[in-house]
Protein backbone atom coordinates (compact mmCIF):
# COMPACT_ATOMS: atom_id res chain seq x y z
CA UNK A 1 0.00 0.00 0.00
CA UNK A 2 1.37 3.20 -0.80
CA UNK A 3 2.03 5.47 2.11
CA UNK A 4 -0.21 8.11 2.41
CA UNK A 5 2.42 10.20 4.41
CA UNK A 6 5.18 10.65 1.79
CA UNK A 7 3.62 13.60 0.35
CA UNK A 8 2.38 15.21 3.85
CA UNK A 9 4.99 18.41 3.99
CA UNK A 10 4.92 19.38 -0.17
CA UNK A 11 1.49 19.27 0.12
CA UNK A 12 0.83 20.99 3.71
CA UNK A 13 3.00 23.68 2.07
CA UNK A 14 1.09 23.37 -0.95
CA UNK A 15 -2.00 24.53 0.72
CA UNK A 16 -3.74 21.23 1.69
CA UNK A 17 -5.73 21.01 4.60
CA UNK A 18 -5.51 17.45 4.78
CA UNK A 19 -1.81 17.31 5.12
CA UNK A 20 -1.86 19.88 7.37
CA UNK A 21 -4.28 17.96 10.21
CA UNK A 22 -2.42 15.01 9.52
CA UNK A 23 0.92 16.09 10.35
CA UNK A 24 -0.39 18.15 13.18
CA UNK A 25 -1.81 14.58 14.51
CA UNK A 26 1.66 13.32 13.33
CA UNK A 27 3.50 15.85 15.93
CA UNK A 28 0.78 15.43 18.89
CA UNK A 29 1.22 11.93 18.76
CA UNK A 30 4.89 12.06 19.11
CA UNK A 31 6.11 9.42 15.99
CA UNK A 32 9.65 9.47 15.59
CA UNK A 33 9.69 11.47 12.96
CA UNK A 34 8.00 13.82 14.59
CA UNK A 35 11.37 16.02 14.87
CA UNK A 36 12.27 15.15 11.28
CA UNK A 37 9.09 16.60 10.51
CA UNK A 38 9.66 20.21 12.73
CA UNK A 39 12.68 20.23 11.18
CA UNK A 40 11.62 20.46 7.81
CA UNK A 41 8.96 23.29 8.30
CA UNK A 42 11.01 25.50 10.26
CA UNK A 43 12.34 27.39 7.03
CA UNK A 44 8.59 28.22 6.62
CA UNK A 45 7.90 29.27 9.87
CA UNK A 46 8.58 33.29 11.48
CA UNK A 47 6.02 35.12 10.00
CA UNK A 48 2.79 34.25 12.06
CA UNK A 49 1.76 36.73 15.05
CA UNK A 50 0.77 34.26 18.29
CA UNK A 51 -1.85 35.42 20.22
CA UNK A 52 -2.62 33.76 23.31
CA UNK A 53 -6.26 33.94 24.83
CA UNK A 54 -6.30 32.55 28.29
CA UNK A 55 -8.52 33.27 31.43
CA UNK A 56 -10.38 31.36 33.45
CA UNK A 57 -13.30 28.71 32.69
CA UNK A 58 -16.25 30.36 31.24
CA UNK A 59 -15.12 33.64 30.82
CA UNK A 60 -16.02 33.71 27.42
CA UNK A 61 -12.22 33.08 25.84
CA UNK A 62 -13.89 30.54 23.14
CA UNK A 63 -16.61 33.18 22.00
CA UNK A 64 -13.71 35.90 21.91
CA UNK A 65 -11.41 33.96 19.67
CA UNK A 66 -14.69 33.18 17.27
CA UNK A 67 -15.75 36.88 17.44
CA UNK A 68 -11.69 37.67 17.01
CA UNK A 69 -11.61 35.51 13.78
CA UNK A 70 -14.33 37.22 12.40
CA UNK A 71 -12.81 40.43 12.57
CA UNK A 72 -8.88 39.34 11.42
CA UNK A 73 -10.68 37.62 8.12
CA UNK A 74 -12.48 41.03 7.42
CA UNK A 75 -9.41 42.44 7.71
CA UNK A 76 -8.06 40.06 5.25
CA UNK A 77 -5.87 38.34 7.64
CA UNK A 78 -5.69 34.61 7.80
CA UNK A 79 -6.49 32.54 11.10
CA UNK A 80 -5.28 29.19 12.80
CA UNK A 81 -7.13 28.89 15.85
CA UNK A 82 -5.94 26.12 18.94
CA UNK A 83 -8.16 25.55 21.30
CA UNK A 84 -6.49 23.77 24.44
CA UNK A 85 -8.29 21.75 26.97
CA UNK A 86 -7.26 19.41 29.80
CA UNK A 87 -6.85 15.93 29.35
CA UNK A 88 -8.25 14.09 32.33
CA UNK A 89 -5.97 12.78 34.33
CA UNK A 90 -7.74 9.79 35.59
CA UNK A 91 -8.51 8.16 31.96
CA UNK A 92 -6.19 9.76 29.55
CA UNK A 93 -9.11 11.24 27.52
CA UNK A 94 -10.75 14.74 27.18
CA UNK A 95 -13.43 16.76 26.58
CA UNK A 96 -13.51 19.29 23.82
CA UNK A 97 -15.71 21.64 23.30
CA UNK A 98 -14.94 24.92 22.37
CA UNK A 99 -15.82 24.46 18.58
CA UNK A 100 -19.57 24.76 20.14
CA UNK A 101 -18.63 28.30 20.21
CA UNK A 102 -16.86 28.73 16.75
CA UNK A 103 -19.59 27.85 14.35
CA UNK A 104 -19.57 31.27 12.64
CA UNK A 105 -16.33 30.65 11.33
CA UNK A 106 -17.30 27.10 9.33
CA UNK A 107 -16.42 27.20 5.58
CA UNK A 108 -13.97 29.57 5.52
CA UNK A 109 -10.79 28.33 3.59
CA UNK A 110 -9.00 31.24 5.35
CA UNK A 111 -9.42 29.68 8.61
CA UNK A 112 -7.95 26.71 10.39
CA UNK A 113 -9.18 25.62 13.82
CA UNK A 114 -7.76 22.79 15.96
CA UNK A 115 -8.78 21.02 19.12
CA UNK A 116 -5.83 19.92 21.61
CA UNK A 117 -5.58 18.05 24.69
CA UNK A 118 -2.54 18.92 26.86
CA UNK A 119 -2.01 15.34 27.03
CA UNK A 120 -0.15 16.22 30.83
CA UNK A 121 3.15 14.91 30.00
CA UNK A 122 6.82 15.59 29.07
CA UNK A 123 7.26 18.67 28.54
CA UNK A 124 4.13 19.72 29.09
CA UNK A 125 1.69 22.86 27.11
CA UNK A 126 4.58 24.44 25.91
CA UNK A 127 6.04 21.71 23.91
CA UNK A 128 2.93 20.48 22.01
CA UNK A 129 1.78 23.78 21.39
CA UNK A 130 4.83 25.33 20.36
CA UNK A 131 5.25 22.42 17.87
CA UNK A 132 1.67 22.78 16.50
CA UNK A 133 1.99 26.79 16.82
CA UNK A 134 4.90 26.11 14.12
CA UNK A 135 2.70 23.96 12.17
CA UNK A 136 0.49 26.12 11.39
CA UNK A 137 2.87 29.32 10.91
CA UNK A 138 4.63 27.19 8.07
CA UNK A 139 1.18 26.32 6.26
CA UNK A 140 1.08 30.22 6.14
CA UNK A 141 -1.55 31.64 8.62
CA UNK A 142 -0.67 35.22 9.83
CA UNK A 143 -2.64 34.70 13.17
CA UNK A 144 -2.44 32.10 15.75
CA UNK A 145 -4.85 32.11 18.11
CA UNK A 146 -4.13 29.89 21.35
CA UNK A 147 -7.19 29.61 23.70
CA UNK A 148 -6.02 27.68 26.82
CA UNK A 149 -7.94 27.64 30.18
CA UNK A 150 -5.58 29.72 32.73
CA UNK A 151 -5.61 27.23 35.40
CA UNK A 152 -1.76 27.31 37.44
CA UNK A 153 1.04 26.55 35.06
CA UNK A 154 -1.11 26.84 31.66
CA UNK A 155 -1.22 30.39 31.35
CA UNK A 156 2.38 30.93 31.73
CA UNK A 157 2.81 28.54 29.86
CA UNK A 158 0.82 30.09 27.57
CA UNK A 159 2.71 33.51 27.56
CA UNK A 160 6.18 31.94 26.57
CA UNK A 161 4.96 30.59 23.06
CA UNK A 162 2.88 33.56 22.43
CA UNK A 163 3.83 37.06 21.07
CA UNK A 164 1.05 39.05 22.91
CA UNK A 165 -0.91 37.57 25.32
CA UNK A 166 -4.71 38.60 25.89
CA UNK A 167 -6.03 37.55 29.43
CA UNK A 168 -9.90 37.72 29.53
CA UNK A 169 -11.68 38.78 32.55
CA UNK A 170 -15.82 38.87 33.38
CA UNK A 171 -18.02 40.33 36.21
CA UNK A 172 -19.61 38.07 38.33
CA UNK A 173 -17.08 35.81 39.71
CA UNK A 174 -17.39 36.98 42.93
CA UNK A 175 -15.64 38.96 45.07
CA UNK A 176 -12.86 40.68 42.15
CA UNK A 177 -9.79 41.67 44.16
CA UNK A 178 -9.47 37.96 44.87
CA UNK A 179 -10.74 36.19 41.83
CA UNK A 180 -8.14 38.30 39.60
CA UNK A 181 -5.01 36.39 40.81
CA UNK A 182 -2.47 38.05 40.95
CA UNK A 183 -0.33 36.31 38.37
CA UNK A 184 -1.82 37.54 35.38
CA UNK A 185 -0.16 40.76 35.73
CA UNK A 186 3.08 39.25 34.68
CA UNK A 187 1.87 37.56 31.73
CA UNK A 188 -1.11 39.97 30.26
CA UNK A 189 -0.39 42.26 27.44
CA UNK A 190 -4.23 43.15 27.42
CA UNK A 191 -7.11 42.68 29.39
CA UNK A 192 -10.58 41.94 28.06
CA UNK A 193 -13.24 42.51 30.23
CA UNK A 194 -15.84 40.20 28.64
CA UNK A 195 -19.25 40.16 29.42
CA UNK A 196 -19.35 44.01 28.95
CA UNK A 197 -23.54 43.10 28.80
CA UNK A 198 -23.23 42.04 32.24
CA UNK A 199 -23.65 44.44 35.49
CA UNK A 200 -20.27 44.87 37.00
CA UNK A 201 -17.93 45.20 34.36
CA UNK A 202 -17.01 49.16 35.82
CA UNK A 203 -15.89 47.07 38.59
CA UNK A 204 -14.36 44.21 37.18
CA UNK A 205 -12.08 47.12 35.21
CA UNK A 206 -11.45 49.24 38.49
CA UNK A 207 -10.34 46.39 39.99
CA UNK A 208 -7.88 45.43 36.90
CA UNK A 209 -6.86 49.52 36.63
CA UNK A 210 -6.37 49.23 40.57
CA UNK A 211 -4.04 45.98 40.53
CA UNK A 212 -1.96 48.43 37.62
CA UNK A 213 -1.68 50.73 40.09
CA UNK A 214 -3.94 53.09 37.99
CA UNK A 215 -6.40 53.36 40.62
CA UNK A 216 -7.23 53.40 44.54
CA UNK A 217 -9.11 50.37 45.93
CA UNK A 218 -12.57 50.72 45.65
CA UNK A 219 -14.61 51.81 49.26
CA UNK A 220 -18.09 52.26 48.76
CA UNK A 221 -19.31 55.46 47.40
CA UNK A 222 -15.79 56.77 47.11
CA UNK A 223 -14.90 55.29 43.80
CA UNK A 224 -11.95 56.73 41.93
CA UNK A 225 -12.96 58.58 38.99
CA UNK A 226 -10.97 57.67 35.64
CA UNK A 227 -9.26 61.07 35.59
CA UNK A 228 -7.19 62.35 32.95
CA UNK A 229 -4.01 62.01 34.90
CA UNK A 230 -3.98 58.18 34.63
CA UNK A 231 -1.12 57.28 32.35
CA UNK A 232 -2.90 56.14 29.23
CA UNK A 233 -2.82 52.54 27.78
CA UNK A 234 0.15 51.19 24.89
CA UNK A 235 4.44 52.28 24.73
CA UNK A 236 5.43 54.13 27.99
CA UNK A 237 7.70 56.70 27.70
CA UNK A 238 10.36 54.49 29.76
CA UNK A 239 9.69 51.21 26.74
CA UNK A 240 7.65 49.24 28.90
CA UNK A 241 3.36 48.73 27.72
CA UNK A 242 0.90 49.33 30.14
CA UNK A 243 -1.76 46.62 29.40
CA UNK A 244 -4.73 48.09 28.37
CA UNK A 245 -7.80 46.99 29.46
CA UNK A 246 -10.95 46.52 26.62
CA UNK A 247 -14.49 45.96 27.62
CA UNK A 248 -15.89 43.17 24.90
CA UNK A 249 -18.99 41.24 24.52
CA UNK A 250 -18.25 38.67 22.90
CA UNK A 251 -21.60 37.16 22.08
CA UNK A 252 -22.16 40.48 19.80
CA UNK A 253 -19.07 41.30 18.76
CA UNK A 254 -19.15 44.69 20.48
CA UNK A 255 -15.79 45.78 21.34
CA UNK A 256 -13.99 43.61 19.20
CA UNK A 257 -12.30 45.42 16.42
CA UNK A 258 -10.78 47.61 19.29
CA UNK A 259 -9.39 44.78 20.54
CA UNK A 260 -8.30 43.65 17.60
CA UNK A 261 -6.83 46.96 16.90
CA UNK A 262 -4.79 46.92 19.86
CA UNK A 263 -3.59 43.42 19.53
CA UNK A 264 -1.83 45.29 16.53
CA UNK A 265 -0.81 48.03 18.06
CA UNK A 266 0.94 45.25 20.68
CA UNK A 267 2.70 43.70 17.51
CA UNK A 268 3.95 47.10 16.28
CA UNK A 269 4.94 48.18 19.58
CA UNK A 270 7.09 44.46 20.08
CA UNK A 271 8.48 45.20 16.42
CA UNK A 272 9.35 49.01 16.92
CA UNK A 273 11.08 48.06 20.19
CA UNK A 274 13.24 45.31 18.92
CA UNK A 275 10.86 43.47 21.70
CA UNK A 276 9.46 41.14 18.55
CA UNK A 277 13.09 39.49 18.07
CA UNK A 278 13.65 39.81 21.94
CA UNK A 279 10.69 37.49 22.52
CA UNK A 280 11.73 35.17 19.23
CA UNK A 281 15.15 34.67 20.79
CA UNK A 282 13.21 34.15 24.24
CA UNK A 283 11.32 31.64 22.32
CA UNK A 284 13.67 29.85 20.92
CA UNK A 285 16.40 29.72 23.88
CA UNK A 286 13.42 27.44 26.01
CA UNK A 287 12.60 25.92 23.02
CA UNK A 288 16.16 24.63 22.47
CA UNK A 289 16.98 24.08 26.26
CA UNK A 290 13.72 21.53 26.34
CA UNK A 291 14.85 19.66 23.41
CA UNK A 292 18.56 19.55 24.31
CA UNK A 293 17.14 18.22 28.27
CA UNK A 294 15.41 15.79 26.77
CA UNK A 295 18.17 14.48 24.31
CA UNK A 296 20.70 14.28 26.86
CA UNK A 297 18.79 12.91 29.35
CA UNK A 298 17.70 10.12 26.72
CA UNK A 299 21.04 9.83 25.89
CA UNK A 300 22.39 9.46 29.11
CA UNK A 301 20.10 7.26 30.03
CA UNK A 302 20.95 4.45 27.15
CA UNK A 303 24.38 5.15 28.29
CA UNK A 304 23.93 3.23 31.60
CA UNK A 305 22.67 -0.28 32.61
CA UNK A 306 18.92 -0.83 32.51
CA UNK A 307 18.63 -1.14 36.12
CA UNK A 308 20.97 1.42 37.28
CA UNK A 309 18.49 4.04 37.75
CA UNK A 310 16.16 1.99 39.59
CA UNK A 311 19.35 0.55 41.90
CA UNK A 312 19.87 4.43 42.65
CA UNK A 313 16.96 5.29 43.43
CA UNK A 314 17.07 2.01 45.91
CA UNK A 315 20.19 3.18 47.22
CA UNK A 316 19.06 6.97 47.97
CA UNK A 317 15.58 5.64 49.52
CA UNK A 318 17.69 3.43 51.70
CA UNK A 319 19.93 6.78 52.72
CA UNK A 320 22.90 5.09 51.35
CA UNK A 321 23.83 7.77 49.63
CA UNK A 322 22.43 10.99 48.56
CA UNK A 323 20.87 12.23 45.10
CA UNK A 324 23.63 14.56 44.53
CA UNK A 325 26.61 11.84 44.76
CA UNK A 326 24.25 9.67 43.05
CA UNK A 327 24.03 12.24 39.87
CA UNK A 328 27.40 12.57 39.96
CA UNK A 329 28.32 9.01 39.81
CA UNK A 330 25.54 8.43 37.58
CA UNK A 331 27.34 10.77 35.02
CA UNK A 332 30.54 9.87 35.46
CA UNK A 333 29.60 6.44 34.58
CA UNK A 334 28.08 7.15 31.84
CA UNK A 335 30.19 9.73 30.17
CA UNK B 1 7.26 8.03 23.77
CA UNK B 2 4.98 8.42 21.24
CA UNK B 3 1.02 8.86 22.51
CA UNK B 4 -1.75 8.32 20.47
CA UNK B 5 -5.30 8.59 20.86
CA UNK B 6 -8.25 7.82 19.32
CA UNK B 7 -10.08 11.08 18.45
CA UNK B 8 -13.69 11.23 17.77
CA UNK B 9 -15.63 13.77 16.46
CA UNK B 10 -19.47 13.64 18.06
CA UNK B 11 -21.77 15.89 15.92
CA UNK B 12 -25.79 16.64 15.58
CA UNK B 13 -26.76 17.02 12.94
CA UNK B 14 -30.12 18.36 11.74
CA UNK B 15 -32.60 20.67 12.80
CA UNK B 16 -33.47 18.87 16.24
CA UNK B 17 -32.50 20.24 19.78
CA UNK B 18 -31.62 18.51 22.36
CA UNK B 19 -28.56 17.01 22.47
CA UNK B 20 -28.67 14.80 25.77
CA UNK B 21 -27.80 11.75 24.40
CA UNK B 22 -24.79 12.81 22.35
CA UNK B 23 -22.88 14.89 25.57
CA UNK B 24 -23.67 11.42 27.50
CA UNK B 25 -21.62 9.43 24.84
CA UNK B 26 -19.04 11.85 24.59
CA UNK B 27 -18.23 11.63 27.78
CA UNK B 28 -17.87 7.95 28.15
CA UNK B 29 -15.70 8.08 25.26
CA UNK B 30 -13.57 10.58 27.43
CA UNK B 31 -14.15 8.47 29.88
CA UNK B 32 -12.75 5.60 28.17
CA UNK B 33 -9.24 7.73 27.04
CA UNK B 34 -10.45 8.96 24.02
CA UNK B 35 -10.13 12.60 22.72
CA UNK B 36 -13.94 13.67 21.83
CA UNK B 37 -14.17 17.12 19.89
CA UNK B 38 -18.16 17.96 20.67
CA UNK B 39 -19.43 20.11 17.62
CA UNK B 40 -23.04 20.89 19.32
CA UNK B 41 -26.19 21.11 17.62
CA UNK B 42 -27.47 22.24 14.00
CA UNK B 43 -24.09 21.00 12.21
CA UNK B 44 -24.29 21.40 8.84
CA UNK B 45 -22.54 18.08 6.91
CA UNK B 46 -20.23 20.30 5.12
CA UNK B 47 -19.55 21.49 8.96
CA UNK B 48 -19.38 17.89 10.33
CA UNK B 49 -17.22 17.11 7.39
CA UNK B 50 -14.80 20.36 7.67
CA UNK B 51 -14.88 19.87 11.16
CA UNK B 52 -13.64 16.07 10.97
CA UNK B 53 -10.88 16.93 8.36
CA UNK B 54 -9.27 19.60 10.86
CA UNK B 55 -9.59 17.36 13.84
CA UNK B 56 -8.05 14.40 11.65
CA UNK B 57 -10.51 12.27 13.78
CA UNK B 58 -10.57 8.48 13.51
CA UNK B 59 -13.94 8.58 14.08
CA UNK B 60 -17.41 10.45 13.44
CA UNK B 61 -20.39 9.83 15.81
CA UNK B 62 -23.53 11.56 14.66
CA UNK B 63 -26.47 11.60 16.66
CA UNK B 64 -29.75 12.00 14.67
CA UNK B 65 -33.05 12.36 16.30
CA UNK B 66 -35.01 14.02 13.73
CA UNK B 67 -35.53 10.95 11.34
CA UNK B 68 -33.63 12.60 8.44
CA UNK B 69 -30.86 10.29 8.84
CA UNK B 70 -31.43 8.55 5.04
CA UNK B 71 -31.07 12.60 4.21
CA UNK B 72 -28.28 13.54 6.38
CA UNK B 73 -25.94 10.28 6.33
CA UNK B 74 -25.23 9.93 2.19
CA UNK B 75 -24.26 13.61 1.81
CA UNK B 76 -21.88 13.32 5.26
CA UNK B 77 -20.60 9.74 3.28
CA UNK B 78 -19.96 11.42 0.44
CA UNK B 79 -18.42 14.61 1.31
CA UNK B 80 -15.54 12.70 3.82
CA UNK B 81 -15.34 10.53 0.50
CA UNK B 82 -14.47 13.87 -1.32
CA UNK B 83 -11.93 14.62 1.01
CA UNK B 84 -10.06 11.31 0.53
CA UNK B 85 -11.32 10.52 4.81
CA UNK B 86 -13.02 7.08 3.63
CA UNK B 87 -11.04 5.20 6.12
CA UNK B 88 -12.91 7.45 8.94
CA UNK B 89 -15.17 5.19 11.00
CA UNK B 90 -18.48 6.98 10.69
CA UNK B 91 -20.80 6.06 13.79
CA UNK B 92 -24.69 6.80 13.78
CA UNK B 93 -26.92 6.51 16.94
CA UNK B 94 -30.25 7.64 17.56
CA UNK B 95 -34.19 7.01 16.50
CA UNK B 96 -32.80 4.60 13.41
CA UNK B 97 -35.97 2.05 12.48
CA UNK B 98 -34.94 -1.09 11.68
CA UNK B 99 -35.22 -1.14 7.64
CA UNK B 100 -32.56 1.75 7.57
CA UNK B 101 -29.94 -0.21 9.15
CA UNK B 102 -28.79 -1.91 5.86
CA UNK B 103 -29.44 0.87 3.76
CA UNK B 104 -27.25 2.55 6.41
CA UNK B 105 -24.36 0.08 6.43
CA UNK B 106 -24.41 -0.62 2.67
CA UNK B 107 -23.51 3.48 2.05
CA UNK B 108 -20.62 3.09 4.39
CA UNK B 109 -22.01 3.72 8.15
CA UNK B 110 -19.70 1.26 10.20
CA UNK B 111 -22.34 0.81 12.94
CA UNK B 112 -25.91 2.03 14.28
CA UNK B 113 -26.75 2.49 17.81
CA UNK B 114 -30.19 2.13 18.73
CA UNK B 115 -31.42 4.30 21.73
CA UNK B 116 -30.87 1.04 23.79
CA UNK B 117 -27.24 0.60 23.63
CA UNK B 118 -24.85 1.11 26.45
CA UNK B 119 -22.14 3.17 25.66
CA UNK B 120 -19.45 0.24 26.86
CA UNK B 121 -20.42 -1.51 23.88
CA UNK B 122 -19.86 1.74 21.54
CA UNK B 123 -16.45 1.93 23.60
CA UNK B 124 -15.49 -1.88 22.56
CA UNK B 125 -16.68 -1.30 19.02
CA UNK B 126 -14.54 1.86 18.52
CA UNK B 127 -11.31 0.31 20.02
CA UNK B 128 -12.02 -3.10 18.03
CA UNK B 129 -11.90 -1.21 15.06
CA UNK B 130 -10.13 1.73 15.26
CA UNK B 131 -5.79 0.44 15.00
CA UNK B 132 -2.86 1.61 14.83
CA UNK B 133 -3.01 1.19 11.19
CA UNK B 134 -5.08 4.52 11.11
CA UNK B 135 -2.02 6.55 12.12
CA UNK B 136 -0.25 7.78 9.44
CA UNK B 137 2.39 5.65 7.91
CA UNK B 138 5.67 6.97 9.63
CA UNK B 139 8.10 5.71 7.13
CA UNK B 140 6.65 7.89 4.74
CA UNK B 141 6.49 11.15 7.59
CA UNK B 142 10.63 10.66 7.34
CA UNK B 143 10.85 10.58 3.33
CA UNK B 144 8.86 13.79 2.61
CA UNK B 145 10.63 15.18 5.46
CA UNK B 146 14.21 14.54 3.89
CA UNK B 147 12.66 15.59 0.73
CA UNK B 148 11.63 18.74 1.59
CA UNK B 149 15.01 19.33 3.54
CA UNK B 150 16.87 18.94 0.63
CA UNK B 151 14.83 21.14 -1.56
CA UNK B 152 16.02 24.03 1.07
CA UNK B 153 18.57 26.71 -0.80
N1 LIG C 1 -23.78 37.69 28.32
C1 LIG C 1 -22.67 37.31 27.69
N2 LIG C 1 -22.40 36.00 27.60
C2 LIG C 1 -21.28 35.64 26.95
C3 LIG C 1 -20.39 36.57 26.38
N3 LIG C 1 -19.36 35.92 25.84
C4 LIG C 1 -19.59 34.60 26.04
N4 LIG C 1 -20.75 34.43 26.71
C5 LIG C 1 -21.36 33.16 27.12
O1 LIG C 1 -20.57 32.59 28.15
C6 LIG C 1 -20.60 31.18 28.05
C7 LIG C 1 -19.18 30.63 28.02
O2 LIG C 1 -18.56 31.07 26.83
P1 LIG C 1 -17.28 30.34 26.21
O3 LIG C 1 -16.87 31.14 25.04
O4 LIG C 1 -17.57 28.90 26.02
O5 LIG C 1 -16.27 30.53 27.42
P2 LIG C 1 -14.80 29.90 27.59
O6 LIG C 1 -14.03 30.86 28.41
O7 LIG C 1 -14.25 29.54 26.26
O8 LIG C 1 -15.11 28.59 28.41
P3 LIG C 1 -14.13 27.37 28.69
O9 LIG C 1 -13.42 27.05 27.40
O10 LIG C 1 -15.04 26.28 29.13
O11 LIG C 1 -13.20 27.82 29.78
C8 LIG C 1 -21.40 30.83 26.81
O12 LIG C 1 -22.70 30.52 27.20
C9 LIG C 1 -21.35 32.12 26.02
O13 LIG C 1 -22.46 32.29 25.16
C10 LIG C 1 -20.73 37.96 26.50
O14 LIG C 1 -20.02 38.86 26.05
N5 LIG C 1 -21.88 38.26 27.16
MG1 LIG D 1 -13.53 27.69 25.56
Amino acid sequence: MPSPGASLIPDLLAGSRRALAQTISAIEDGVVEAPALLSALYPHTGRAHVIGVTGAPGTGKSTLVNALAKAYRAAGKTVGVIAVDPTSPFSGGALLGDRVRMRDLAGDPGIFIRSMATRGSLGGLARATADVISVLDAAGFERILVETVGVGQAEVDIASAAHTTLVVEAPGLGDEVQAIKAGVLEIADLFAVNKADREGADRTVLVLQMMQGLAPAPTGHHRATAGSALPQPGPQEDGSWLPPILKTVATRGDGVEALREWIERHAAYLRALDGWSRREAARAATELERILRDRLLAHLLAALPADRLAQMVTAIVRREIDPYTAAEQLLTQAV
Amino acid sequence: MTQRKIRVLIAKPGLDGHDRGAKVIARALRDAGMEVIYTGIRQTPEMIVEAALQEDVDVVGLSILSGAHMALCPRILELLRREGMDDVLVLVGGIIPDEDVAPLKALGVAGVFGPGTSTREIVEFIRSRVSDASAVDASGLAASAVAVGSERP
